[in-house]
């Protein structure tokens, strides 16, 4: 086009100085931003076509590269900001819903970074987890209400299943298609070797995975991809997928030209057909119909598998969550509007849902006002960033938490929010075979590894900061937690105090 | 003996391992420095690719070599394994690089001498440049 209404957002600088022309940052970029012209022997940048995933940075050996936000603006605005005209710009050409990728980046409130957790001085002593024992450990699923013994001391109650936690973290769910087989493997081996779970996605379980099927959760969506018995049956969990975080009250869409040999095979859909998940579950409509599923799948993989019922957090979710609890789901899990997803109409990322810690607050304190906090356990997911923000959702209430966002961080994702485009730089959001191999399994589960690890580390020192010893004694322990810079509202749905009282 | 190896699988063609080896045995201390007016030291290590497989290929340090077999002068020599050159003795008359069946010995940039890996024992690496400088893991130095 003659007129270019809109500039780009970064700028490729390059430190001719330092530059050694090896051209990596050409070989390395899908996006096709760096070329080498041979005639003139200099390295050119193309900023138009860059989306800041600083892959270039990140392996120029001589670190002669920087990205930075394009100095040109458009006259400053504070109702018309740049981007909201640069969007109208780009909807004017194409006439198109705008897409976009990966959590809510806008400036709502964050309200962990307002919460403070509390620590043990004189009057109870701090446990140091260096040299005391401190338990990490958590099971998930309905806990029985009371518990009957024989004469010789064994259990005489039937313990519904549950899952095992070595850490109260889990892998969410990100469907194979969304990412490449590579993310999934990484996913699949760090949460075997640490003891918790990672979850499939809506996008079934390629064959190559079952092996990991003890520390899977098979999560059956509305598309229902790739579910057949022995899906079922592979994994330790079944997740049905109500909403996602990042876009409640829509579906999914994985265009054809992902749909390759191994993921048609996986979803069991033909090659090079769009995978759309419809917006509601077709067979269900109320809490009664999500009952009927519940149990359908309790039946099919005979009442040994915990069912698990994710929905997005929003305006109405502690009612919502009160039905859950009601159709025999043993875990909820709730997703905030911070949550990621590969591809996202961006007017609902940014506009719908509510924030999880106030959505997990409200939904606790129902379900123990209604006594049926024992029914189920709560998993939340949506933008958990840090073990301080674990400890804190498990202060407000959650059982454990799922991390989606953080772990493709640990992977390599730099957040540049172009997964939509299918030509992730590091090999995470991709299916370009080329692009897929840039991310080595054997790294990628080491450093998922390591993350939580660190995570389970840091959330013992702050517990025992607490003087806690472990997660149970923690969980809904809203003492241990104070507002900063928060309204009397806020407080109030949060359930905590504010800091100084 | 430890080796240097290459896994197709994950070796992405980037040609960084290229740049750290030459950089690593010009002894100009950087990268910035070894490739500093347009300088163009050579590697010992060459990365093919084509067909989507790609691969880099340096010294084998095979239990056979037909180079050290085939070198006039004596320079080439096996020690613990490693096939290294006296750069002092060799007299560029390419026996070698014709004889290796990987072509892994590369001239030198005056053509005066051949250069090959050997596992960066010479220079002050430490470890191989090629694998700690390889950002997929693909080139590892190991025992097999």
């Amino acid at each position: 086009m003659a007129i270019n209404y809109y500039q780009p957002l970064y700028e490729v600088m390059r430190d001719r100085d330092r530059c050694i022309k090896c051209r990596a940052c050409e070989r390395q970029c899908a996006n096709e931003v760096h070329s080498y012209d041979e005639e003139c022997d200099v390295m050119i940048s193309d900023s138009r076509q860059c989306v800041d995933c600083q892959r270039c940075v990140s392996i120029c050996p001589t670190n002669a590269l920087k990205i930075a936000n394009n100095p040109n603006t458009f006259r400053q605005n504070s109702n018309w900001s740049q981007q909201i005209m640069t969007e109208v710009y780009k909807q004017a050409e194409t006439g198109g819903v705008l897409l976009s990728a990966m959590g809510n980046p806008k400036e709502y409130p964050v309200y962990w970074d307002k919460i403070l957790l509390n620590a043990s001085q004189v009057t109870n002593p701090p446990i140091d987890p260096l040299r005391e024992p401190m338990e990490t450990k958590v099971f998930l699923g309905k806990k029985p209400k009371n518990v009957k013994f024989n004469k010789d001391g064994t259990i005489n109650t039937d313990l519904p299943p549950t899952l095992e936690l070595s850490t109260p973290i889990m892998f969410s769910a990100m469907s194979y298609g969304s990412i490449s087989k590579n993310a999934h493997e990484s996913l699949a081996r760090a949460a075997t070797e640490l003891g918790i779970y990672y979850n499939t996605g809506e996008g079934g379980l390629h064959k190559d995975f079952y092996k990991y099927g003890p520390n899977t959760i098979v999560q059956v969506a509305s598309g229902r991809f790739g579910v057949f018995r022995d899906y079922l049956e592979a994994g330790a969990a079944v997740e049905i997928k109500m909403g996602q975080g990042a876009k409640p009250g829509i579906g999914g869409h994985l265009p054809g030209a992902k749909i390759l040999e191994d993921i048609s095979k996986t979803r069991m859909i033909p090659m090079g057909t769009d995978a759309i998940s419809p917006a509601p579950h077709h067979d269900i409509y109320s809490i009664e119909d999500l009952r009927q599923l519940v149990f359908s799948l309790k039946e099919a993989t005979c009442y040994k598998k915990p069912v698990i019922v994710k929905i997005a957090a929003v305006h109405n979710v502690a009612a919502i969550a009160s039905g859950i609890a009601r159709s025999g789901a043993d875990i909820i899990a709730i997703d905030g509007y911070r949550g990621g997803t590969g591809a996202a109409p961006t007017r609902i990322r940014d506009n719908v849902g509510i924030p999880i810690e106030l959505a997990l607050a409200s939904v606790d304190q129902r379900l123990r006002d209604e006594g049926i906090r024992n029914e189920v356990s709560i998993v939340v997911a949506g933008s958990v960033r840090s073990s301080a923000d674990v400890v804190k959702a498990i202060a407000l209430g959650a059982d454990a938490v799922y991390i989606g966002t953080a772990a493709l961080l640990a992977l390599g994702c730099h957040l540049c929010r172009s997964c939509q485009t299918g030509r992730c730089n590091w090999g995470i959001a991709t299916q370009r075979p080329d692009l897929v191999k840039r991310l080595n399994p054997d790294i990628g589960y080491k450093r998922l590894v390591n993350l939580i690890h660190a995570w389970d580390h840091e959330i013992k020192e702050m517990m025992g900061g607490m003087g806690i010893n472990s997660v149970e004694a923690l969980r809904g322990n809203r003492l241990m937690l104070r507002g900063v810079g928060l309204t009397e509202k806020e407080l109030e749905v949060l359930g905590i105090q504010h800091a100084g009282q | 003996m430890k080796k240097v190896y290459v896994n197709e699988d994950w070796c992405l063609a980037c040609h960084l391992c290229e740049y750290y080896c030459a950089a690593a045995n010009s002894g100009a201390g950087s990268m910035i420095k070894a490739f500093a007016g347009g300088k163009k030291p050579i590697p010992r290590i060459k990365v093919e690719e084509g067909s989507g497989i790609n691969f880099a290929v340096q010294c084998r340090h095979c239990d056979e070599p037909a180079c050290v077999k085939g070198c006039i002068t004596g320079a080439l020599s096996v020690k613990d394994g490693v096939i290294s050159c006296d750069e002092s003795r060799c007299v560029g008359c390419y026996t070698c690089v014709m004889s290796c069946p990987y072509g892994c010995i590369v001239i030198s940039e005056d053509s005066s001498v051949i250069q090959k890996c050997d596992l960066c024992l010479k220079n002050n690496n430490g470890e191989p440049a090629c694998v700690k400088g390889c950002p997929n893991g693909a080139i590892v130095l190991e025992e097999r």
